[in-house]
């Protein structure tokens, strides 16, 4: 009976079946990892205070985030060098984020279950968000004024809380003036840096430019001192205040509040509390500045220069995507030379990504750009403007990769077009522009949508060829500010694809950014999964009504 | 779209008089609009065009041969002053000095052979030169002079770099580093035959060798003409002719010195700290001596073709390690050379071969030298051997005047140029290797250019084993770029593109299954309500950025399979069975559940059962663990097979990259077999086949064109994956099968080195060439598989 049942095919198509569902499963599995990892990492998790025996026998207290458990079975521990008792099947450990890293060097440590003598939430713990050496968890002992106490125990709390309020308004105002006014300033300064290093170069260089020149310098100096008061006036208040707060070992650590983001309490903290915390630190991680070499803090840099590179690229993209479209399907005579460009089309869209990173790099950046260097900006040199990679060469290297896309999808709305469409407009005497202009492309203008939303997608996931023509790891500035002329296409920028791979693999402590990693890996797939989710919807609908004209 | 052309026609010119200019206009905008589409379609070619000729032309001049031109030739400068000893230039090829025999050394421009600067070593009053040697070139010009009383002198040269009035101006000069006053090397006062001196940071050691003396007295009277050949670049002629026969009572020795500067904490000025040392080894013969750069090791080479090595770490007590001889029969030692680095001796012999002698560890892993390469440079005696500063390239002179320039690993002869008519006496190649200069024995001066950039890039240094320096044997080996100056560069792309195969078969091997039995399915099973969702979903898979493929894949697929790796190996085995068992019951089961799940939703049905599957393949692994292989798999693969397990291995990257490629062939697959004409599928089924022997039978054969050419697609997405690669490897380029072992691929080298590497190096150029690799790979297998889908096409089409 088996052998008839396998005779008849159906365990195969069972199996073929079964391909498919795993198909699924892995891409609801990678999404949804990435969703419970990347949603979590906002959550004020409970702070614990285990009583753990020690190697050595000794019982300590240890106050940190319980962030994983691993279980390893007993022949596994024993082989790895554990002691296991003989009633005992498996291992457990817990991961607990420790902080302090001040203190004890780690952030995290790995401890016993089994030698955990006691486990406890008590409500005075606190997290404090440090601006340097990660988080610090204790209790809160005191609050000081230069140095003086002015609440201690159960009511520093409540003054910690105003103390730390204040101390973030002044940090917004020295922030705002560092980066925005004194960076101006600075800006200002080089371009007459330069200004006066070309007119020397052009033999321009007389009485009267020298002295506008030192004028101008002069005011910009004067400004700069102004903002310099400003600004040491803001950094002795912000120096005022500081907390101090007892370890897990009971030692007292002075926290000064100019280096403290957010001080909590969470196992006080009520659900509505907690989706408040939750709330403000999402919008922290969407505009803030990163902290402590990215991993902590926002990914406000890396979001800006995703979209602004995804922009430049739309435009350099889309007329040329579609003036080739057009032309296969409506210039062209079908033949060796359509043939003839549909394959470079496919070898466009088949080459490895990387390799439009060498040529980009190559060609754009150094051939290119160091031209335009050599003939627009000579007194610039040797410092490069155009001839080292940057935002306009990182565009223009993906436009070239996502040609293909929008080729592709253009076409086929093109494609679909019903014939007599064009043939109305030609009879009623347009020429072959007009109808084009007129009747063809606004038709086609959703697939025209489809593709560039498509390429959109694509260059906000492409990682590789970045890295090599245009991506850094931490711009000191953005490509767009409010110094002339505003849009600053020679910069290099952070992109949210290599923040990824930056963070996840190439920082000092990958276990603290890890969580960090999954926030910014779930932006970025809600991003492409939404983005490609409208250009399947789009499609569809087109679809539908074409069908409807032809019908 | 034919009907569609031909219908489009100039619309007929319409005469309306009120608007002849505006209908002018829209007919010239027309014709604009023509051109400007025209070209914009014809750019697409373009564009592909451009990137593969940029990609050439980047590495076109790694494989063009180097070329050498005459500057300039004139008379050996003060020719009274002496016959040269050394010839040297400095860095920007400006200035030449030569030594000469009577302690002169005279600086000259290169250009124009112009006299600078003639200056006398402090040679003292009764002694005369009897040798000479140069430290090293990378030792900043250091060179010692042997005197006829048994004293040392070691001075060295010079040049400071100044811009007054923004003219570079180069100023040579002599400095004596261990002070004016002559060094005593042998205390009873014998002659200094042949001497050789390095001089280090710290430490200086010369080797000399002494003349026989008659008891208690002095020789110390050869005549210059006799003048020992100097190491490097000397008059070498001349050398070769064989010393008078010891008559007298005692023999030569040969003398280690050692001078170390002890640095004292409080004091200025280091203390030297001298070590004397006899080597114990007959003198007689020798015509060479050798020391290299961490003066641990030295050689003497003897005229008979007798290479001896020894072990000088221990300055006091120097030790012989091997005495082989390095010539065949009848041949004779006629120069001596370290490579760069010092790792390698040229030798060259009588019959115009050179031979590269490198210290290797042999069996008993004891440091012995033996011959890597050889190379045949000419029919006469090899005269000179002169090594690059910075490269591991090389410069003959032979009795003929013909200058070669090679390059050891890549075994490539760069240039050969007969430079002198007459036998040349002297030659040097300047510290860049860009410019050379030989004395002639008829007293002329010859000054060349040479353009030599990329020396080190061959066909067979890229694709074929090399024995590179301090290697037991020839073996492929990518290491582009290490700190030190005097690294021999290994560009062999065979690593890479192993890895990159590698990387991709098992990607494939993954995804090929899951793919083709989904795009089978899918197409021609599962029921149409169905598929609308299921192919976006795997769509959007395709539309997942590789960076957060490759980012789980390291940091949260690599340790759960070390962890799991007998549930993985476990869920392979268990979910089919799973699957197979299910649907063997799912027959029996009663029609009334059956019949309400209408047909082609079993892929629905069947997810429950996988994962259920998949849980219990974990749940059993970690006991069968335990039982079969009493701890974990790696420890037990470790142990009994000798297989090591690297976290981030090829599994994981076949998972991992096997994820990313599965929507691209499941995709093109799908949509082949979904096209396949109606009426054959029909016609099968109306005949009395199953639904899977149509499938088999008449659907996959039909379209299996589209099928292979989804596999080749995949394939080139697979092999030019890059940030998956990069994240979930250790990249190192090993050339290991193991499927636990890491990889590194071309392009996650290139993704790697290229921000790291100098524009228009050979680095650079060779990665170019990895990326012209990964295109011309990628361009074959889409080309054809368009060509293959574009066939198929057709065909459907006239079904």
């Amino acid at each position: 009976m088996i052998r008839l049942w396998f005779k008849s095919g159906t365990p195969w198509v069972w199996l073929n079946a079964a391909a498919v569902s795993a198909c699924l499963i892995m891409v609801v599995g990678v999404l949804g990892l990435i969703l419970v990892r990347g949603a979590g990492h906002f959550w004020p998790s409970q702070v614990v205070q285990f009583s753990y025996q020690e190697k050595d026998g000794e019982i300590q207290t240890i106050i940190g985030e319980h962030v994983d458990t691993s279980i390893t079975p007993a022949a596994m521990a024993k082989s790895t060098g554990y002691t296991m008792a003989d009633d005992e099947d498996t291992l457990v450990q817990y991961l607990i984020k420790t902080g302090n890293r001040d203190i004890t060097g780690t952030d995290f440590r790995w401890i016993l279950e089994r030698n955990v003598k006691q486990q406890q939430f008590p409500d005075e713990l606190m997290v404090v968000e440090r601006r340097e050496w990660g988080n610090f968890y204790g209790r809160l002992v005191a609050v000081k004024e230069n140095g003086k106490a002015i609440a201690e125990g159960a009511q520093a709390w409540p003054v910690v809380q105003a103390r730390l309020d204040e101390a973030l308004t002044v940090f917004k105002k020295i922030a705002h003036l560092e980066k925005k006014e004194v960076g101006a300033i600075n800006y200002s300064l080089e371009q007459l840096r330069l200004e006066q290093k070309k007119l020397q170069l052009e033999n321009l260089w007389d009485t009267a430019a020298e002295q506008r020149i030192a004028a101008e310098k002069a005011d910009l100096e004067a400004e700069y001192k102004k903002y310099q008061t400003q600004l040491s006036e803001l950094y002795q208040q912000i120096k005022r205040d500081s907390l101090v707060a007892k370890t897990e070992s009971g030692s007292e650590v002075e926290i000064p509040l100019n280096k403290v983001v957010r001080v909590f309490q969470p196992n006080t903290m009520s659900l509505f509390d907690k989706i408040v915390h939750y709330g403000v630190k999402l919008v922290e991680f969407l505009t803030d500045e990163p902290r402590e070499a990215n991993t902590e803090g926002g990914i406000f840099p890396a979001i800006f220069g995703t979209v602004m590179m995804v922009l430049m690229m739309s435009i350099i993209v889309t007329p040329f995507g579609v003036i080739a479209a057009v032309y296969l399907r409506e210039y062209a005579k079908q033949g060796f030379i359509t043939r003839l460009i549909r394959i470079s089309v496919n070898n466009l869209a088949g080459v490895p990504s990387i390799v439009y990173g060498v040529f980009g790099l190559g060609f754009f950046v150094y051939i290119l750009g160091g031209n335009i260097d050599q003939l627009f900006f000579p007194e610039a040199a040797p410092a490069p403007v155009y001839g080292t990679p940057g935002l306009l060469w990182a565009s223009i290297t993906l436009a070239l990769l996502t040609l293909p896309v929008v080729i592709v999808s253009t076409e086929e709305g093109l494609a679909r077009i019903p014939s007599s469409m064009r043939e109305g407009s030609l009879a009623l005497g347009a020429t072959k522009l007009e109808t084009l202009w007129l009747t063809v492309l606004p038709m086609a203008s959703p697939a025209m949508m489809t593709g560039l939303i498509l390429a959109v997608a694509r260059a906000a996931g492409e990682v590789a060829p970045l890295m090599l023509v245009g991506v850094v790891k931490m711009a000191p500035t953005l490509p767009l500010d409010g110094n002339y002329p505003f849009l600053h296409l020679d910069r290099k920028f952070m992109h949210l694809g290599f923040h990824i791979y930056d963070v996840g693999f190439q920082s000092p402590n990958v276990e603290a950014a890890r969580p960090l990693v999954y926030a910014t890996a779930l932006l970025l797939v809600l991003v492409i999964v939404g983005l490609n989710l409208t250009a399947i919807i789009i499609r569809n609908n087109l679809r539908e009504k074409y069908r409807e004209l032809e019908g | 779209m034919s009907e569609i052309n031909t219908s489009i026609k100039q619309p007929p010119s319409i005469k309306i008089s009120s608007g002849e200019y505006h209908q002018r206009w829209r007919l010239i905008k027309d014709a604009l609009a023509r051109y400007g589409v025209v070209a914009g379609g014809l750019g697409v070619i373009v564009a592909i065009v451009l990137i593969f000729f940029y990609l050439l032309y980047v590495i076109y001049p790694l494989f063009i041969s180097a070329t050498a031109e005459s500057v300039s030739e004139y008379a050996v400068p003060e020719q009274a002053l002496g016959n040269t000893l050394l010839l040297e230039m400095e860095e920007q090829n400006e200035v030449g000095a030569r030594f000469t025999d009577s302690g002169q050394v005279v600086f000259f421009e290169t250009a124009t052979g112009k006299t600078l600067l003639t200056q006398a070593v402090a040679i003292p009053e009764g002694a005369h030169i009897t040798s000479f040697a140069q430290g090293s070139p990378i030792n900043e010009g250091a060179v010692i002079y042997g005197l006829s009383d048994g004293r040392a002198v070691i001075a060295k040269h010079q040049y400071k770099v100044t811009y007054p009035n923004n003219v570079r101006v180069i100023t040579p000069s002599l400095k004596y580093p261990l002070g004016e006053q002559p060094l005593v090397l042998d205390d009873s006062g014998a002659a200094l035959e042949k001497i050789a001196v390095k001089v280090g940071e710290d430490a200086t050691t010369i080797v000399a060798k002494t003349a026989d003396t008659p008891q208690g007295g002095r020789i110390g009277s050869l005549p210059i003409a006799t003048l020992p050949t100097p190491r490097d670049g000397g008059s070498a002629a001349n050398g070769l002719e064989p010393l008078p026969p010891p008559s007298l009572a005692v023999a030569g020795k040969i003398r280690l010195i050692n001078f170390q500067k002890e640095q004292s904490l409080f004091a200025d000025e280091a203390a030297l700290t001298r070590t004397d040392s006899v080597l114990e080894q007959s003198a007689a013969g020798i015509a060479d001596i050798l020391i290299d750069k961490d003066e641990s090791n030295l050689y003497l080479i003897s005229n008979d073709g007798q290479l001896g090595f020894f072990d000088i770490s221990d300055k006091s007590s120097p030790a012989i390690r091997q005495q082989q001889n390095v010539v065949d029969a009848g041949q004779k030692i006629t120069s001596v050379a370290f490579l760069n680095g010092d790792l390698s001796l040229m030798i060259g012999d009588s019959s115009g071969l050179v031979s590269q002698w490198s210290m290797v560890k042999d069996k008993l892993n004891r440091p012995a030298m033996q011959k890597i390469r050889s190379f045949k440079v000419s029919d006469k005696a090899v005269v000179a051997i002169n090594a690059e500063q910075r490269r591991k390239g090389f410069m003959t002179t032979d009795a003929d005047g013909i200058v070669g320039i090679y390059h050891s690993t890549a075994e490539r002869e760069m240039i050969k140029e007969r430079v002198s008519d007459a036998l040349p006496t002297a030659a040097v190649l300047s510290p860049r290797a860009n410019a050379l200069l030989v004395q002639s024995a008829d007293g002329k001066m010859h000054f060349w250019h040479i353009d030599n950039e990329h020396p080190e890039v061959s066909i067979k240094s890229l694709w074929q084993k090399v024995w590179y320096e301090s290697y037991p044997k020839p073996d492929y080996i990518w290491q582009s770029s290490s700190a030190n100056n005097d690294f021999e560069p290994k560009y062999s792309l065979t690593p890479l593109v192993f890895g990159t195969l590698k990387a991709a078969f098992y990607a494939m091997l993954v995804a090929m299954p899951l793919a083709l039995m989904g795009a089978i399915y899918t197409a021609y099973f599962m029921a149409p309500g169905m598929r609308q969702y299921v192919k976006p979903s795997i769509e959007i898979m395709g539309a997942l950025p590789t960076v957060i493929l490759g980012f789980l894949a390291g940091l949260w697929l690599a340790p759960f399979m070390e962890e799991h790796l007998t549930g993985i190996f476990a869920l392979l085995m268990i979910v089919p069975v799973g699957v197979m068992l299910f649907a063997f019951a799912w027959q029996f089961l009663p029609k009334a559940i059956t019949e309400n799940i209408s047909e082609g939703w079993d892929a629905a049905i069947l997810i429950p059962v996988i994962l259920l599957s998949g849980w219990l393949a974990f749940k059993v692994s970690v006991p069968l663990e335990t039982y079969l292989f009493h701890g974990t798999l790696q420890d037990w693969l470790k142990a009994e097979m000798g297989i090591g397990y690297d976290q981030r291995n090829a599994l994981v990257v076949g998972v991992a990259m096997g994820f990313a490629v599965i929507p691209t062939i499941f995709s093109i697959a799908e949509d082949a077999i979904f096209s396949v004409p109606k009426h054959l599928t029909v016609g099968s089924l109306a005949l009395g086949a199953t639904p899977w022997q149509t499938m088999t039978r008449v659907v996959l054969l039909t379209a299996s064109p589209g099928i292979f050419s989804a596999v080749m697609i995949g394939f080139g997405r697979a092999v030019g994956e890059t940030m998956i690669v990069l994240m979930a490897t250790g990249n190192t380029p090993v050339m290991d099968l193991s499927v636990f072992q890491g990889l590194r691929t071309l392009a996650a080298n290139i993704a790697v080195e290229m921000p790291e590497s100098e524009v228009n190096s050979t680095h650079y150029r060779v990665l170019f060439l990895a990326a012209l690799v990964l295109f011309m790979f990628t361009f074959v297998f889409n080309t054809l598989a368009e060509v293959i889908r574009q066939r198929l096409r057709e065909k459907y089409s006239s079904l």
